[in-house]
């Protein structure tokens, strides 16, 4: 039998419904290409391969008997910021090191409820603060990835960049992920991957660890178009426990894919045209709008005027949601507590001190300035203004357009330990411009492989939709995905 | 200093008899109070977890009080209907919009690292109290806001020498902060309106009121002033738990600042806490060392929009509030205020005296329900809950004195027999069983009268001159009947017979 692992999700579940091959059969796949790949992709930081076999065996007997869920049998990785029961969960931070809950996250329990299994949990930007992956406790993941000609070791972008790694080298059929201002599109874009965020409110957060409660949604990276619909799908739900999550009906996100998009206005943002960003990046953006005019789409140019200020308005709501929300870990109920000390004070500073990585205690600090008496209103309350502002620059252009295409990143994936962007935060946080707008707005984003740059590089188009339409959003990226017949695999070299 | 008022002075000045003789002339008190009162519910405010007292340490507390790690607040639609239900009490504009803030502020018994509170928008907004002092007269509180907030847990610091331990039973736990303008002039008028915040939640069914459990709790923001002169700087004197210690703690604080500004000091903004034990109150913490509570909107919860029709259909169904019940026993008992003011101060108190009250003499009720029960009870310290006598005793007693079977001079001797009995047996049986029936049969009380009449003729001689005389002559034929003689007829036959 051909490798298993290279199988689409939906070809996978065909397989396992057609009794071609067993879920056993598949997970075992899986759990011999990650012991390969893991030591040298650093993707997975926990597998729980006997709860997989356990859960295979159990599809297996469902499938024997034509039963089953929509995703029954097929192993999927984690992001390790969702709480799974009983398998340690640390959202990649020293202060989680050894947490493990007793309790599901919602987007998770969905998924077994539908019958997937579980490979284990993927590494991650601490509590998701970060474009490369690199300020995981764990250690960075590497880029399946390689430049032509070059040895040097890529990110896989962040903050899911163990879930991006994992997909594009076959080490799981999908992933979830998790986006707060660009976590699911970025690393799907440098890895040459599919992500989704869904509109706000879609996925439950409940059980997952918390960034930026206001920014924070779940959602998927995959191979294809077609999986993203088909994760999607499983993930949302609404949900009691979340008052943010929507009570409202899905759609069947997998029929919108292939669908014609003759007549669907694109709106091309103006704003998006930003100086030096690499000439490969635009060509790709243009050969992306000839694509969607040739299949009978509309193209409309479309100005967001407040783009520019997005990044700063996210880095300041962003670390004081998160400046919050990190509060918890304290050292006194779970947790890293520093030892050796006497006094509640010495108890708070050291566990902390020591629990959290240098970008998280970056932008605790930002968070609790921006908050702090003097400098609320210069600070945060101007950035919820802003916010606004752009929220009303999507909702104008929406009047003349369905979906906005815009490239995903402004660079392909860059070599990890970059200098530059080490001593500069600013320059990291870069990383988001094309995509912190629509965390802000709320609204859909995807990002889908449309080509490779020079250096043999995946590159990504971003299709922004109106709030609740991600089924416009698949339908485009899905007549993207077929028109630029994306098929690379990184090369294995592990 | 300047006479320039503060938009907050209502212009109140206290009763001259309030003001507070210090060495170099009269200051008055300015105060306002942030009064704690936890909603009666079964559930905390953003957790399904029970509330309850008495529970295992620790025993009541969900994964979303504990603050672990993804878990989300959801707000209890029930408190926010309790909010709303005491706001109409203190005939408070309701909000239709709201939102919850985050406190952020570390401390143990803090598992979240913030409480969720009310900062920008509260539930409830402007509404205003009628207080009753006790000399009858009244005075109005203006209330400047009421929002909800959860309750941290409770750390314990004397189980171990070298250890604090958290229960976090009372952590989320709904509250609500009813904040008043500084409209108080005097520890007195303080305690007045906190009885009365007090007695209209009870009313309402939004707190129990239990303040020994810490149900009710408040802080006073005390300053002094000349009378008339602007606001000075307040203290706030946190968590006070009880009338007797507000009282004590106001007056210990308002010396205290007018002994620092008779000196030639200045007062410093401070936190402070009353000490019970050296009845003094201590600086907790002054304003430097005040927390920054990065207060900002909390964004795991939406804001709260209330519908007109909801809020309608709440003030449908309010109880009758204490000043209403007032008016109402005024006019329908012909009670006076004073024993308006006494049976309805306390919801079961009213509950009771109606139920006693129903198809009797009602002000006879008032009467023996204030003179008689509740004083027995204070005795002991006890509440109308506490009678060992119901209702329909009191009801049972009045009857017989209505219907001339016992004088009220008797009803007295009964009462005792009822007292004692703790209502087991019937006012009824209770005359029967001792005799104690009031004797209208003339023949038997005239043959006492001729006796008295026959014996001291210069007695009877003397009332023909000076009729208040007569008095000496029914005392002597009560006597005889051993009390029983129905006075009226004694009276008209001792008339009768000495021609008076």
């Amino acid at each position: 039998m051909s490798d298993l692992t290279k199988l689409t999700l939906k070809a996978a579940i065909d397989g396992l419904k057609a009794k071609t091959f067993s879920s056993t059969e598949l997970t075992n796949a899986f759990i011999g290409a990650i012991e390969t790949a893991n030591p040298a992709l650093n993707a997975y930081v926990e597998t729980t391969f006997d709860k997989a076999r356990a859960q295979a065996a159990a599809s297996d007997a469902k499938l024997a008997k034509g039963e089953g869920g929509a995703l029954e049998g097929a192993p999927l990785g984690i992001k390790d910021l969702y709480c799974t029961a009983g398998v340690r969960t640390t959202a990649c931070s020293g202060i989680l090191e050894n947490f493990v809950p007793t309790y599901e996250s919602t987007v998770t329990q969905n998924l077994w409820d539908q019958g997937a299994v579980m490979l284990g949990k993927l590494n991650m930007d601490e509590f998701a603060m970060g474009s490369s992956n690199e300020t995981s406790k764990w250690g960075n993941v590497v880029n399946p990835w390689k430049s032509r000609g070059s040895n040097a070791e890529l990110t896989p972008g962040g903050s899911s960049g163990g879930s991006a790694a994992a997909v594009a080298a076959d080490l799981c059929l999908a992933a979830t992920a998790s986006d707060t201002g660009g976590s699911i599109r970025q690393p799907a874009a440098f890895t040459g991957t599919v992500g989704i965020k869904p509109t706000y409110g879609r996925c439950s957060r409940y059980g997952m660890v918390a960034f930026a409660s206001s920014l924070d949604q779940a959602g998927p990276i995959t191979k294809t178009v077609e999986d993203a619909a088909i994760m999607l799908q499983a993930m949302c739900s609404h949900d009691v426990k979340d008052s943010t999550s929507l009570d409202l009906a899905i759609p069947d996100f997998s029929s919108f894919i292939g669908k014609s998009v003759k007549g669907l206005r694109i709106g091309i943002p103006d704003e998006y045209r930003l100086d030096g960003i690499p000439a490969e990046i635009d060509a790709l953006w243009e050969q992306g709008i000839a694509w969607l005019k040739d299949a009978g789409a509309e193209i409309v140019r479309i100005s967001l005027p407040h783009t520019k200020y997005a990044l700063p308005c996210y880095y300041i709501i962003a670390p004081a949601e998160a400046s919050s929300n990190l509060a918890r870990y304290d050292g006194m109920r779970f947790g890293h507590r520093a030892e050796g000390v006497t006094s509640l004070t010495d108890t708070y500073e050291l566990s902390r001190s020591e629990g959290f990585g240098k970008e998280v205690k970056r932008r605790i600090m930002i968070g609790t300035y921006v908050l702090s008496a003097g400098f609320y209103d210069a600070y945060y309350v101007k950035a919820l203004k802003v916010r606004r502002r752009i929220a009303e620059d999507f909702t104008k252009a929406f009047q003349a357009c369905d979906v906005i295409l815009t490239p995903a990143t402004p660079s392909a994936a860059f070599e990890l330990g970059d200098q530059a962007k080490a001593a500069d935060p600013v320059q990291m946080y870069l990383n988001d411009v094309f995509t912190v707008t629509t965390n802000l707005a709320g609204l859909p984003g995807l990002s889908v492989p449309a080509g490779l740059d020079s250096q043999g590089l995946p590159l990504g188009l971003q299709v922004i939709g109106k709030a609740l339409d991600e089924g416009t959003v698949l339908n485009i990226a899905s007549v993207l995905e077929r028109a630029a017949g994306f098929s690379a695999k990184p090369s294995k070299w592990w | 200093m300047t006479n320039t008022a503060s938009p907050l002075d209502s212009g109140r000045v206290a009763d001259p008899s309030k003001l507070i003789q210090g060495r170099t002339g009269p200051w008055e008190i300015v105060m306002g109070l942030e009064v704690h009162a936890q909603v009666a519910s079964n559930t905390k405010l953003f957790s399904g977890a029970k509330v309850g007292f008495g529970a295992g340490p620790n025993e009541q507390v969900s994964l979303v009080d504990a603050a672990m790690p993804g878990m989300l607040p959801v707000l209890n639609k029930y408190c926010v209907e309790q909010a709303v239900k005491t706001g109409l009490g203190l005939k408070a504009e309701i909000n239709r919009f709201s939102r919850f803030d985050r406190k952020n502020y570390f401390y143990p018994d803090l598992p979240q690292g913030y409480q969720i509170s009310q900062l920008f928008h509260p539930i409830v907004g402007e509404g205003e109290v009628l207080v009753e002092r006790d000399d009858g007269s009244s005075f109005t509180v203006r209330i400047e806001r009421l929002h909800l907030e959860q309750d941290a847990g409770k750390s314990i610091h004397d189980l171990d020498p070298n250890a604090t331990y958290v229960d976090l039973n009372r952590a989320g736990t709904a509250l609500m902060e009813i904040v008043s303008k500084p409209d108080l002039r005097s520890s007195d008028e303080a305690v007045a309106y906190f009885k009365k915040l007090r007695t209209i939640l009870v009313y309402l069914g939004t707190c129990d009121g239990d303040m020994e459990k810490g149900n009710m709790r408040a802080d006073c923001n005390v300053s002094v002033r000349r009378p008339g002169e602007k606001f000075g700087t307040r203290c706030e004197i946190k968590n006070v738990n009880s009338f007797r210690f507000m009282q004590q703690a106001i007056e210990f604080e308002a010396r205290r600042q007018i002994e620092i500004l008779e000196d030639g000091g200045t007062i410093e903004q401070e936190t402070r806490l009353f000490d019970a034990v050296k009845v003094e109150t201590r600086s907790m913490r002054s304003k430097e060392e005040a927390h920054d509570y990065r207060y900002f909107p909390d964004p795991d919860l939406l804001p709260v929009e209330l519908e007109e029709a909801w809020i309608e259909s709440i003030r449908q169904h309010l109880v009758e509030l204490p000043d209403d019940k007032k008016a109402r026993f005024i006019s329908q008992y012909g009670l006076s205020a004073y024993d308006a003011q006494v049976l309805i101060s306390e919801q079961a108190r009213a509950d009771y005296y109606e139920a006693a009250a129903k198809g009797r003499d009602a002000k006879l009720v008032a009467n023996w329900v204030t003179n008689e029960l509740l004083a027995r009870l204070a005795k002991d310290g006890h509440e109308i809950v506490d009678s060992p006598l119901p209702p329909a005793h009191i009801a049972g007693l009045v009857e017989l004195i209505e219907t001339n079977v016992i004088s009220s001079k008797i009803a007295k001797t009964v009462f005792e027999h009822m007292w004692e009995g703790k209502g087991i047996m019937t006012p009824a049986e209770i005359v029967e069983q001792h005799g104690l029936k009031q004797v209208t049969d003339t023949g038997a009380i005239e043959k006492a009268v001729d006796e008295i009449i026959a014996a001291n003729p210069d007695k009877a001689a003397e009332v023909a001159l000076k009729p208040q005389a007569l008095g000496w002559f029914v005392g002597q034929v009560m006597k005889a009947t051993g009390g029983k003689a129905n006075p009226a007829a004694v009276n008209e036959l001792l008339k009768a017979k000495l021609g008076v």
